[in-house]
């Protein structure tokens, strides 16, 4: 069997919802050991959250809990009682990293906080991810990702173009800003754990979520001090490069010009036109002056025509373009599936998917794997309580009855 | 200033251009790798001639704030690698590195000699990572592609918008997507290099980079043969969850609320207690139903208030509201003041230039900001005599001749 990257490292994940448990999730895919704390009975809210298999909110049938906790080792536990901290704190003993998103202060309320940690596990990594980090006047509010999204500045720029200011600023679709802030996370992780490789110490990092999602726009958010440049959602900078999405005979296709020469190719894809030898389409400054007649022309040139001929004929002439997919295309594209990007998962109750989602990474030597899927609520209870920190499956019996576990 | 970052002897040199390649290595610098940066006068990298953020061209090649943001804490070399005494310099640069990066197209390194099949035998133990738009294989993946392209193949833009109104288009935030899973998987083999002494490949597609953006979306395709939709701030199941107009231009609140406590909370603020009985609000299901109802009363509340007075109105209610923030509205913010989350760096050429702060804190080794991006071949010299040990009549003459260039 090939070797995992992360072999042997052990994580805690005392995470809710999505961020923190994608931050465990792409550590779990590449080989370490992430045991999920779920609150006991009702299990993790993402759980709640769909898309749910045939539409059936079983907690064991959220297709973004599956996607989002595979290869992890799920227990149930309540460290707010005191049994319950106890057993936290032995797991925490055996483990490289606890990622943990509580507000801020709360895990100290609990008595976990790091000081107290740290002391039985010097080594200890501890990520706290919050909505606005430990401190600063906002570090108490309370944010969901929609929140998040537009407090970064993010969501004020979309969609690209809007028609007008009138209609609301949007988020990313799907859970886009969770994830900017798991992934975030977990490069300050690994790169700890590499320290701790060297060094032999381990650390607490507090992170952030605005501020991962700032960082991913750092370049949109800076224009105001720097030039007083105020972008908005109208899409001014795409008037510069023959940008666009542009709708075709059956959905869109995404043109991009940043080179002269790819918009002459362009040009060429559409048989060059008598207006594009005209003086104002020669370079792109003068072509940002008349984006709305060049756009007319683009539209005219493209309704008739399916999304792929675009895509493939506009790619053969070297201009960046691309279709604009659907879920469904994205699934069935050759190319993705060329490259085994959809990989097959099977989950006990769910059976079997053909299609699972995998990773954007190939490592020649330590490859993304599936070891197992996402966890049932406590499905590994007993192999962690017992097999790791001694319990017996009596003992099990009155955690359970006391809601510890 | 000092670099105690948790990759302090870790050493890169990348050959990357534009915004997803020398992110992904920015990143690492922020967390103490030493970062090298090979360019030529012929092929500089791309952000320093424009910024297709503001749509402005850059008068030389060393005042771009775009490049200065993306390439902080680097050196930059100048090698014109169309020569094969520059590819030559590269390979011995590559010997005295831990990682290496490019992000050309597929094929391009190999026939460079610079490939990884070349690097490995120079340097066995090297890490090397190959990003680009489709990836090293499958049928597409030559194909060209930039941040707006690849993200409408990964299937973002399909999901984020209006649903009555083309999807969006985006633009460099998707490359810094691309880019820090990029420096995941280069963290995770640095681990597995520090646990093994094994170098290993990696193939990165931005393409897939994003898609893992959505696979939850792919996955309601995958169980119910549903295709997601875009459907603007809202989401399957929590209501209220809009931005809503307030007072001024193109000022908005984003309000979210996924229990009864914070409904409540929210009509009690509102000064709209009857709300809570109003059988069409009276629990989350029905909220959800009557949606654009909800929105007309909250938007009639938020209307004539600023931004800021309503989210310091509802945090103090435990509800979660936060402004869309502009890039003025980021810059001026009192909690990212506090949290230094701009910083101002001294450029040579720009002068004093805003930049965004590394995303995480750190108990003992600090990511920082140590020096403003590179002009181009500005440590050519100190680089070639203190690694490679070339005097400085060698340099001289690869001047001269070109080599460096």
């Amino acid at each position: 069997m090939a070797p995992n990257a992360l072999n042997g490292v052990k994580i805690i994940e005392f995470c809710t919802t999505i961020s923190g448990a994608y931050c465990g999730k792409l550590m779990a895919d590449l080989g370490a050991e992430v045991i999920k704390i779920e609150p006991p009975v009702t299990g993790d809210e993402a759980r709640r959250r769909p898309p749910f298999q045939n539409d059936d909110p079983d907690p064991e049938k959220s297709g973004l809990f599956l996607y989002i906790n595979t290869n992890k080792f799920g227990i149930t536990l309540d460290p707010s009682k005191p049994k319950g901290k106890e057993i936290f704190e032995r797991l925490v003993r055996q483990a490289d990293i606890l990622i943990e998103d509580h507000r801020p202060g709360e895990m100290e309320e609990m008595g976990l906080g790091y000081d107290t940690l740290k002391k039985s596990n010097p080594g200890l990594i501890m990520m706290a991810l919050t909505p606005f980090g430990q401190t600063g006047p906002y570090k108490d509010y309370k944010a969901y990702q929609l929140n998040i999204s537009h407090m970064s500045g993010q969501g004020y720029l979309l969609p690209l173009v809007a028609p007008d200011l009138d209609r609301p600023p949007v988020q990313i679709g799907g859970n886009s800003g969770n994830f900017d802030a798991g992934l975030t996370a977990s490069l300050a992780v690994m790169a700890a754990l590499f320290w701790r490789g060297a060094s032999g110490k381990g650390q607490y990092i507090g992170m952030s979520k605005m501020e991962a999602l700032v960082a991913m726009q750092r370049v949109e958010s800076v224009t105001f001090p720097n030039s007083g440049i105020n972008m908005s959602r109208k899409g001014e900078s795409l008037r510069m490069s023959g940008n666009g999405i542009f709708p075709c005979k059956d959905g869109f296709v995404s043109i991009v010009t940043p080179e002269e020469h790819q918009w002459q190719n362009f040009m060429k894809l559409i048989g060059d036109p008598p207006w594009s030898k005209e003086p104002w389409c020669q370079n792109r400054f003068e072509r940002g002056n008349h984006t709305e007649k060049i756009n007319a022309y683009i539209l005219e040139w493209m309704k008739d025509t399916p999304k792929e001929e675009i895509f493939r004929k506009g790619q053969a002439f070297s201009v960046p373009v691309a279709q604009g997919n659907t879920a469904e295309d994205v699934v069935s594209s050759p190319h993705f599936n060329a490259r085994g990007f959809f990989v097959e998962i099977d989950h006990p109750v769910m059976g079997k998917l053909e299609k699972f989602p995998s990773r954007p990474y190939r490592f020649s030597k330590t490859p993304w794997a599936i070891a197992r899927p996402a966890p049932r609520i406590g499905e590994h209870n007993e192999k962690i309580f017992c097999e790791k920190l001694d319990y017996t499956p009596g003992d099990l019996e009155s955690f359970k009855d006391a809601g510890i576990i | 200033m000092d670099n105690s970052g948790p990759l302090k002897g870790i050493r890169v040199v990348e050959f990357t251009s534009a915004w997803a390649g020398p992110y992904a290595t920015c990143l690492l610098g922020f967390l103490g790798a030493e970062v090298i940066k090979v360019e030529s006068r012929q092929r500089p990298d791309h952000s320093r001639i424009i910024s297709f953020t503001t749509g402005k061209a850059f008068q030389t090649l060393d005042e771009s704030e775009v490049f200065n943001n993306l390439n902080l804490n680097k050196r930059s070399v100048c090698l014109n690698l169309k020569m094969p005494e520059a590819v030559e310099i590269a390979r011995k640069l590559i010997q005295v590195s831990d990682v290496v990066m490019e992000n050309m197209r597929p094929g391009v390194v190999p026939r460079l000699g610079l490939g990884y099949e070349d690097a490995r035998v120079i340097k066995p133990d090297i890490i090397y990572i190959s990003s680009s738009a489709c990836g090293q294989t499958g049928p597409d993946r030559e194909y060209i592609g930039y941040a707006p392209t690849f993200a409408a193949l990964a299937g973002l833009p399909h999901v984020t918008g209006y649903p009555d109104w083309p999807p969006s288009n985006f633009l460099g935030s998707i490359d810094l997507r691309s880019a820090c899973t990029s420096a995941f998987a280069i963290l995770a083999a640095l681990y597995y290099h520090q646990q093994t002494g094994e170098g290993q490949y990696i193939d990165l597609a931005s393409q897939e980079a994003i898609a893992t953006y959505a696979g939850d979306i792919f996955l309601d395709y995958v169980m119910n043969g549903r295709v997601p939709m875009r459907q603007g701030n809202q989401n399957d199941v929590m209501a209220p969850h809009n931005c809503y107009r307030c007072k001024g231009e193109d000022k908005w609140i984003s309000i979210a609320v996924a229990t009864q406590a914070e409904w409540e909370s929210l009509c009690r603020t509102m000064g709209r207690s009857d709300l809570i009985d109003d059988p069409r609000f009276a629990d989350n299901a029905r909220r959800k139903t009557n949606e654009a109802e909800l929105d007309t009363v909250i938007s009639a509340w938020t209307g004539d208030k600023d931004p800021y007075d309503v989210m310091v109105l509802l945090q103090h209610a435990g509800v979660a509201a936060t402004p869309s923030m502009s890039s003025e509205a980021l810059f001026n913010d009192p909690h990212l003041k506090e949290r230094k989350v701009f910083r101002q760096v001294d450029h040579p050429v720009i002068g004093k230039n805003w930049v965004i702060a590394p995303p995480w804190q750190f108990s003992e080794t600090p990511a920082a900001i140590r020096s403003c991006g590179p002009r181009l071949g500005e440590h050519t010299e100190e680089i070639f005599m203190d690694y490679l040990g070339m005097s400085s009549d060698e340099i001289d003459k690869l001047k001269k001749e070109n080599v460096i260039f």
